[in-house]
């Protein structure tokens, strides 16, 4: 059986045109990417990785080059359509978590829905809300606030944002920035589980030890790939968190 | 289609900064509110000097008889009797569009009657004197045809008439004596008040006109006709017509008499009045200008502070139009709540100035429509500039903006 990629790029470059100088963000950059896989995209600073992000987010669109996305070629969509993909096909995660203030949980999830081409009944927005929320571990806490709840939950609420209009690709763009490392492995356990669900992950970040829960890691470099290989030993986010709550209780102990 | 869902937003928004919403809001309330205040005290005053005007009759044009010039000396309208009842009949029975005439001869005199005495108006009136005054008959009945012809000595009497001769009884059917002529009271005029210049109307006694002349004084000519035409429409061919009818009959050149019409006098009694609403008006308007650039600040502060929420919305799949429409949504809730609280704060504040300072005031509801709107409208157009901005914004600037 032949599957059909998520995501398609032929060719893609991203030039700045700023004063005089162009910048050349990303020169050249094809590759597909499968349903089910999980993909880290690695760069230091400058090496082009936001920008593809943005462009594989249909938030940009590249000055050269094609891009399907879920079969459809986004690359010359208009900014009305590309918010329409934007809303049923990708689910965005931010390091910054970016989730409305005095705004509850429930309310946060909702927010993409009410976006929808086709209209969604409140009470289905409400039943679905609550079910990604519970999906992410959170369905206790709907009537929270962002500012009631810490870092991780916080980003989960944002997960579970992204997941609400069942995209067919998940984009995160460095979701354990702003995260204690315990926190960060927690999260990308909640990244390993919905992976294993069949979702289809991207995600961009420049820690190697949070690249290794994925399963195949791209490193760019000037706006180029120079690695894209399977992550070896991969670390499993469970077996991570038992082992770190051991140390713990050792050092508790001593 | 997603209208709904944007009003959801929008009032979600405001709910988070109730204080800044409320202040926002004063602007409006206050622009508003005055303007309503304004024009319920205006157009109560007009309706009561227009009310007044209307007691004198509907539809009524007056024919004055002219005036009297010896040497250098001149009298006033009225001064040279020229008017007969005959032009009264002609003009009934010639000039279309005309509906009644009362040939109107006036006089003071002494009355006397159950042991008392009292100096009144008394005038000579046709039948159709109460319709053309628009005055009701309340005890009794009015005088007839038959009574004018057979030179009755009838006689129906106002409120402040009755009051003084006949203290707690009944006048009709009682005995009036006018000059020592004895008249039978036949009915009882409803109380009218008094008139523009302050005069009392129910201190009088109408007798036919024909009885006046030839009973009480002894005249060939009347003072005024009073003529009431068919409809509003119709009062200035009257007037022409009357104008061109008596001319012939007197034969004459010049005018020996002079016809008015209510719409002149109602126009000029209300002149003043007009033009303090429109000062009136143009005050409030300049507060509710200014209430709207209120909004227009806020709602500019509100986009710049919430660009990022604007590039999480336009992320996860906002098109530019639903960030227009809510910002929209948003600035007219604003408004629109602001105005409708201004109209009912605008309809008390009247209210009680109406009973504190006992003016008469009026809130047309026309004025309660057109200053909703306008609010609606100054949302619209102050939230439109901001919202657009918004709507503009890239997503990924908005998503990094700090």
């Amino acid at each position: 059986m032949q599957t059909n990629p998520v995501i398609k790029l032929v060719e893609i470059h991203k030039t700045y045109h700023t004063g005089e100088v162009d910048v050349h963000a990303v020169r050249g950059v094809s590759r597909e990417i499968l349903p089910g896989e999980f993909v880290a995209i690695m760069g230091s600073s400058g090496s082009g990785k936001s920008t593809l992000m943005n462009m594989i987010g249909c938030l940009d669109r590249p000055t050269e080059g094609r891009y399907w996305l879920d079969g459809i070629d986004v690359s010359t969509l208009d900014r009305d359509a590309l918010a329409d993909i934007r809303n049923e096909k990708i689910g965005f995660v931010f390091q910054g978590f970016n989730l409305l203030s005095r705004t509850s949980a429930l309310e946060n999830v909702e927010m993409p829905m009410l976006y929808n081409r086709h209209r969604i009944a409140a009470h289905e927005q409400r039943d679905r809300a609550l079910h990604a929320l519970e999906l992410v571990g959170l369905g206790d806490r709907a009537d929270h606030h962002p500012n009631q709840l810490s870092g991780g939950q916080q980003q989960r609420v944002a997960i579970g944002r992204a997941l609400v209009n069942r995209p067919s690709l998940l984009l995160a763009d460095e979701p354990t920035g702003n995260l204690d490392s315990q926190t960060s492995i927690e999260i990308m356990g909640v990244f390993q589980k919905l992976n294993d669900q069949g979702i289809t992950i991207v995600m961009v970040t420049h820690e190697l030890d949070i690249a290794r829960y994925t399963k195949q890691m791209v490193v760019l470099r000037d706006g180029k790939i120079v690695t894209d290989e399977a992550v070896g030993n991969r670390l499993n986010a469970d077996v991570e968190l038992s082992h770190l709550h051991e140390a713990q209780q050792a050092v508790r102990l001593a | 289609m997603r209208i709904f869902a944007s009003f959801r937003i929008a009032g979600r928004a405001l709910r988070r900064n109730k204080m800044r919403s409320v202040l926002t809001m004063l602007g409006i309330i206050i622009g508003v509110g005055s303007v309503i205040a304004a024009v319920s005290i205006t157009s109560g005053a007009t309706k009561q000097v227009e009310d007044r005007v209307a007691s004198l009759g509907q539809n009524v044009v007056t024919v004055f008889s002219g005036n009297f010039t010896s040497g250098a000396m001149r009298g006033g309208w009225g001064s040279a009797p020229t008017l007969t009842t005959g032009d009264s009949e002609a003009i009934l029975q010639n000039v279309p569009n005309v509906v009644a005439v009362s040939p109107e001869v006036r006089d003071r005199a002494q009355v006397l009657a159950n042991g008392l005495n009292w100096n009144t108006q008394v005038i000579g009136e046709s039948p159709d004197y109460p319709q053309i005054r628009n005055w009701n008959i309340a005890k009794g009945s009015m005088f007839s045809e038959q009574d004018v012809r057979s030179i009755a000595k009838a006689a129906v009497i106002g409120k402040t008439v009755a009051d003084q001769l006949f203290p707690n009884e009944n006048p009709v059917g009682q005995t009036l004596r006018i000059r020592n002529i004895p008249f039978k009271i036949v009915g009882l005029l409803e109380s009218k008040g008094f008139n523009l210049f302050g005069q009392d109307q129910d201190d009088v006694v109408i007798v036919p006109y024909s009885s006046h002349m030839h009973r009480i004084t002894t005249r060939i000519y009347v003072n005024s006709i009073l003529v009431q035409a068919a409809s509003t429409e119709a009062i200035s061919k009257v007037q022409s017509d009357i104008s061109d009818l008596l001319l012939s009959r007197h034969r004459s050149h010049e005018p020996d008499f002079t016809v008015r019409n209510q719409v002149e006098l109602m126009q000029a009694a209300t002149a003043t009045a007009k033009v303090m609403s429109i000062l009136l008006a143009g005050i409030a308007s300049v507060s509710l200008l200014v209430g709207g650039i209120g909004i227009m600040n806020i709602m500019l502060v509100s986009v710049t502070e919430r660009t990022r929420e604007i590039g999480i919305r336009m992320a996860v799949g906002a098109r530019g139009n639903d960030i227009l429409v809510q910002f929209l949504i948003e600035a007219v809730t604003l408004s629109a709540f602001g105005g409708s609280v201004g109209i009912g704060l605008g309809i008390g504040a009247s209210r009680l100035i109406s009973s504190l300072m006992q003016w008469p005031t009026l809130t047309p509801v026309a004025w309660i429509f057109i200053a909703f709107l306008s609010s609606a409208i100054i949302g619209v157009i102050s939230g439109f500039y901001p919202a657009w901005k918004a709507s503009k914004l890239d997503p990924i600037d908005a998503l990094h903006y700090e």
